[in-house]
């Protein structure tokens, strides 16, 4: 019950703000995973033309780039989304 | 009970420390065994059974009578043993044996599935996993009932998944069969059955509870046996133990053998066809396959229900994470198996004379149908076009290519088997929690005690395992192909209702189902008829990627449909705002049943 007491400061306008806190955070890393999907490969042909280390570069990152932004946006998303919890107030105890 | 499970739960670390340590002793016990001059036979026994048996004893061990045990693990599992739980549920015998395989075959064209079947969860970690979390229920067409008000939409759901599922935990159990019957050198049609008591112990007494367990377990397996084979190779030729890193200079020796070979179709080369010119054909396949495998991903129960059984939201998200890390550690090992398998191929085996190929291509020419050699042209010289390899043959024959003693390939043989048997167990387990918990209990008893809910779960879940073995003991053609259209079936019928659910609270309940039915119906029209009546491809989008005209089919006509009926009520919007805050309550609508 005490948990109820405190979420009775959490008004409407700030019950707001934080969805639209959240939701940006959606939307980048909504755009990031598109960068790292479908625009990166988009350009593998060229990007194959420089080779670091033996690797094409256009299949370095299909194989291992992008999926390393994947583990890195799914940390990165829970630790940015617990911010925005501790500052509204709503993360759990 | 609870303060055992506590207790169990402070001690993961160590427990699954001295597992890992344990099995690796094992692993050189056997070795020492094999040089003392015991036979390969008794080695895949052992590994076979010695496995099984584990997963048996930790199975018995999480056996529960408690509803919330049975169906998520009493929400007790830490985000990084969730992890692991995740990573073997997700990586399947098709992940473990042919992946590599494919990308051999198919080069850069292949790694839309190392792609595909990775970035999904960045979908699942921001868009679903913490909000299914807070939703707290035990099944996904759960949260589609109470979302969308009624049964209709907990029964579309629950008929996705069911089609979703099904044909993937039978191409599961296949594989299961074909793995026991090679190691323990049984028929086909029994070794399905033991494979199917491997399934059965892991889940039947505990659950979900006993799923998890036995899956940390296994995904410990499954990830030393892929990267033992692999590591060795790459220290032994290289001197560098990173098989990941080491493995440009292969792709430029590759490269070097592709022009005086005359190979048209390079193996780094992107979106080219046979001739090696570049295709839209095959840029745009490779776009839809990536997107049809993610939102796929992010789709399917046996995936989303893992994330329902962390203590909280937090861990929820921080879960993950760490699923994608440990699922990440084999598909960005896959490539490098493929290179190595390549470059081995075009040293020694392409251009050699026949009569003195090496060790592992005569063993395996003379297992039915994996690898064949014939000399077309009778110059006793092995050509390119002479030597045809299924891509099954480059993780299970890495061993012998690097080198190594048998009891590594028993070691592979574990870990595909732990990788199938993880898999399987996740699928059995979604399936009948939604026929025992959304159908039985929500819909047809709503009364009945919990001794009878788990009784009537435990029937259904050996009923559903009896069924799934006995269609993939008539090993039906072409099952393997099915499991891709499991994505796809996902994708379009659910990956619509469950984000707008949670993100747009104008969704209704008439405009999700009929999103679902219209988004599901047309995905499954594009894979029927292209598949058995011939029907001609849209823009020339194989049917791996039939979800790419269902999904957005889906969204539009639940967005349509959601604006031409009334809104949802004041209920049902604060019910979706308190699914949205990690912290409180949530706000049921009257009248919502629930647990």
């Amino acid at each position: 019950m005490a948990e109820q007491g405190k979420m009775a400061d959490f008004t409407p306008a700030k019950r707001e703000a934080y969805w639209r806190k959240t939701s940006r955070l959606m939307w980048i890393i909504m755009a990031l995973w598109v960068f790292f999907s479908f625009v990166i490969p988009a350009f593998a042909v060229q990007l194959n033309s420089i080779v670091i280390a033996g690797f094409p570069l256009g299949f370095y990152m299909a194989a291992q780039g992008s999926l390393i932004s994947y583990v890195v946006l799914c940390f990165w998303n829970a630790s940015a989304q617990n911010k925005i919890d501790e500052e509204f107030g709503v993360a759990e105890d | 009970m609870a303060t055992q499970s506590k207790s169990f739960v402070d001690n993961l670390g160590k427990i699954y420390g001295g597992y890992a340590g344990g099995f690796i002793g094992f692993v050189i016990l056997l070795a020492i065994l094999e040089q003392m001059g015991v036979s390969n036979k008794v080695i895949g026994y052992c590994f076979v059974f010695l496995t099984i048996g584990v997963y048996a004893y930790i199975g018995i061990l999480s056996r529960t009578s408690e509803l919330s045990e049975y169906y998520v693990a009493g929400r007790v599992v830490p985000p990084f043993f969730n992890g692991m739980a995740t990573g073997a549920d997700w990586m399947s015998a098709a992940s473990f044996i042919s992946m590599a395989g494919g990308l051999y075959l198919a080069g850069y064209g292949g790694l839309g599935y190392v792609l595909g079947w990775t970035g999904g969860y960045v979908l699942v970690g921001v868009l679903l996993a913490p909000y299914l979390r807070k939703f707290g229920q035990f099944t996904v067409p759960d949260f589609l009932g109470v979302r969308y008000e009624g049964n209709t939409a907990r029964v579309c759901g629950v008929v996705v998944l069911f089609c979703a599922s099904f044909t993937y935990i039978v191409a599961q159990t296949f594989g299961i069969g074909i793995i026991t019957s090679r190691f323990l050198d049984i028929p086909f049609e029994v070794a399905i059955f033991v494979g199917l008591l491997g399934i059965l112990v892991c889940s039947m007494l505990g659950g979900m509870r006993a799923v998890t367990w036995t899956q940390v377990a296994q995904y410990i397996i499954l990830i030393i046996a892929y990267l033992v084979p692999v590591v060795w190779l790459s220290f032994k030729l290289y001197g560098n133990p990173l098989p990941q890193l080491a493995y440009g200079s292969v792709l430029e020796q590759i490269a070097q053998f592709e022009q005086k070979l005359g190979i048209l179709k390079p193996h780094s080369a992107a979106y080219v066809d046979a001739k090696g010119q570049f295709s839209w054909v095959e840029f745009n396949n490779f776009w839809a396959l990536v997107l049809t495998l993610m939102i796929g991903t992010a789709s399917l129960p046996h995936i989303l229900m893992r994330y329902f059984t962390t203590p909280n939201v937090r861990d929820a998200r921080t879960s993950v994470g760490w699923s994608i890390f440990f699922i990440f550690l084999l598909y960005f090992t896959a490539p490098a198996y493929a290179a190595f398998a390549k470059l081995e191929v075009y040293t020694n085996v392409i251009g050699q004379p026949i009569a003195s190929l090496p060790a592992w291509v005569q063993n395996w020419s003379q297992v039915g149908g994996l690898l064949t050699i014939k000399d077309a042209n009778s110059d006793g010289i092995l050509q390119l076009g002479e030597f045809i390899i299924n891509q099954d043959i480059i993780v299970l024959s890495m061993p012998e290519i690097a080198g190594l003693p048998y009891v590594i390939s028993g070691l592979v043989a574990a870990g595909g088997l732990a990788a199938a048997l993880s898999t399987a167990d996740g699928l059995l387990l979604a399936i009948a929690n939604a026929l025992s918990h959304d159908i039985y209990y929500k819909m047809i008893d709503p009364k009945a005690s919990t001794v009878r809910r788990l009784v009537v779960a435990r029937v259904l879940l050996v009923a559903v395992a009896l069924v799934a073995a006995a269609v993939a003991g008539t090993r039906p053609a072409g099952i393997i192909q099915m499991v891709a259209w499991a994505f796809s079936l996902a994708a379009a019928g659910l990956f619509a209702p469950l984000v707008l659910g949670i993100w747009w609270k104008r969704t209704t309940g008439a405009g999700a189902i009929a999103g679902m039915i219209v988004g599901f119906g047309v995905c499954a029209f594009y894979l029927v008829g292209t598949r058995y009546f011939d029907m001609p491809l849209w823009f020339g989008i194989r049917n791996i990627s039939s979800a790419l005209f269902g999904l957005p089919l889906a969204f539009l006509v639940t967005w349509v449909v959601s604006l031409m009926t009334s809104a949802p009520s004041k209920e049902m919007q604060d019910f979706v705002d308190s699914i949205r805050v990690p912290r409180g309550e949530l706000a049921w609508v009257k009248g919502a049943q629930h647990d």
